[in-house]
């Protein structure tokens, strides 16, 4: 039987790029269907993804990415995919590398699989000082608190299964969701697991997390994570499927 | 003791305090669920000004010896405390309301723009080449 998988693609005014995301997931595999979440741009995003063939659902205003790639989710749900992949609107994700994600989903041995940059030791990825000491902080304290090795929590490069489609669309953080997202992954005891990937420098744009930002950046996802693992969830942990 | 005239002002203040809510109710301008902690803040500084000997009691306790009006205003800033608390919590509610609204408007948005299109393909479908053109 074959699944029908959707790639979920956020995207706020990356009308330069967002045409070559779409058409690279075609070229990989034609027969996933792409979603573009156009999260309020004042550009040109939702035509140029139309234009390249995806489908597009416009938020009306910014809400930010969490909530955009929750309406991804949520709009998987409805239309009844039984795979969801996330994939930066930006290129940095590599669409070539879908299948590696895929693989863990189609022998069901993992509900979430998440690209990790540092999964392989002899990655190319070599992100500056700062944003690599901010990464390791949450890979071992997500790590600590999981009782699983994870390396790379802020990786939005994800591919989900309908019961982790279920739990996100219903339940997703919202400023900087990958790290929070992951806690909440592990509270409903949804299986996670890592496959290695390489990151493309990004081709157009600059990555919304500057380096004034990221000591910020880093206090507020902390406090965000130990919230996150005392906060009561709107879907109880015991039952997360639907 | 507290002076009298104190107690006065604070009374009056008070009362204005439970007239205005009253009023916005009536104007239909408050919501009752919103105007219920102003009114438990009016009517208990209404209280502590008009019952005298409550207050200078209430002080003592809290061991204020000098100036017992000193507990009503610390009641006043309490009660300003919990309703912006209050209005915090709502105003966290109404964020997530809008988010999950602009989802749901977005989402029907992306179906309606989709019957649409088939639509206008099945109209085209008369007239292969017009159809043809379109999908180019």
């Amino acid at each position: 039987m074959t699944q029908r998988i959707v790639a979920v693609v956020p995207a706020y005014d990356e009308e330069a790029a967002i045409g070559a995301v779409v058409a690279e997931i075609h070229a990989v595999d034609p027969a996933i269907d792409v979603v573009v979440v156009d999260d309020g741009s004042t550009d040109a995003t939702a035509e140029a993804a139309v234009a390249a063939g995806a489908a597009v659902v416009r938020l009306p205003f910014n809400l930010g990415i969490g909530a955009a790639v929750q309406t991804g989710f949520r709009y998987a749900l409805e239309r009844g995919y039984d795979v969801a992949v996330r994939l930066d609107g930006d290129g940095q994700h590599d669409a070539a590398e879908l299948q590696k994600l895929l693989e863990p989903l189609g022998r069901d041995e993992a509900d979430v699989v998440t690209g990790s940059r540092f999964r392989d030791e002899e990655g190319s990825y070599r992100p500056p000082l700062g944003r690599r000491l901010g990464i390791t902080w949450f890979a071992k304290l997500v790590s600590l608190l999981s009782g699983q090795r994870v390396t790379d929590t802020t990786s939005g490069f994800q591919a989900l299964n309908r019961r982790a489609i279920a739990l996100f669309a219903r339940d997703y953080p919202s400023d900087y969701p990958e790290v929070e997202a992951t806690v909440l992954l592990i509270k409903h005891r949804l299986r996670l697991v890592e496959v290695p990937v390489t990151m493309r420098e990004r081709e157009h744009g600059s990555s919304s997390i500057t380096v004034v930002r990221s000591v910020y950046y880093a206090f507020k996802v902390t406090l965000a994570l130990l919230v996150a693992m005392a906060r009561r969830y709107a879907v109880p942990a015991e039952e997360p499927h639907r | 003791m507290t002076p009298v005239r104190i107690s006065i002002a604070a009374g009056v203040g008070a009362a204005l305090l439970i007239l205005l809510v009253l009023e916005l109710i009536r104007g239909r301008r408050l919501k009752e669920r919103y105007a219920l902690l102003w009114l438990v803040t009016g009517l208990v500084l209404l209280v502590l000004s008009i019952w005298r000997g409550g207050l200078n009691t209430i002080a003592g306790w809290l061991g204020v010896q000098g100036y017992p009006p000193a507990i009503l205003f610390a009641a006043a800033i309490m009660f300003v405390i919990a309703v912006l608390l209050h209005y915090s919590t709502v105003l966290s509610r109404l964020t997530d309301d809008n988010v999950l609204l602009a989802q749901e408007v977005a989402l029907l948005r992306a179906r309606l723009d989709a019957l649409e299109r088939h639509e206008t393909a099945d109209d085209a479908a008369t007239e292969p080449q017009a159809a043809e053109r379109r999908a180019g």
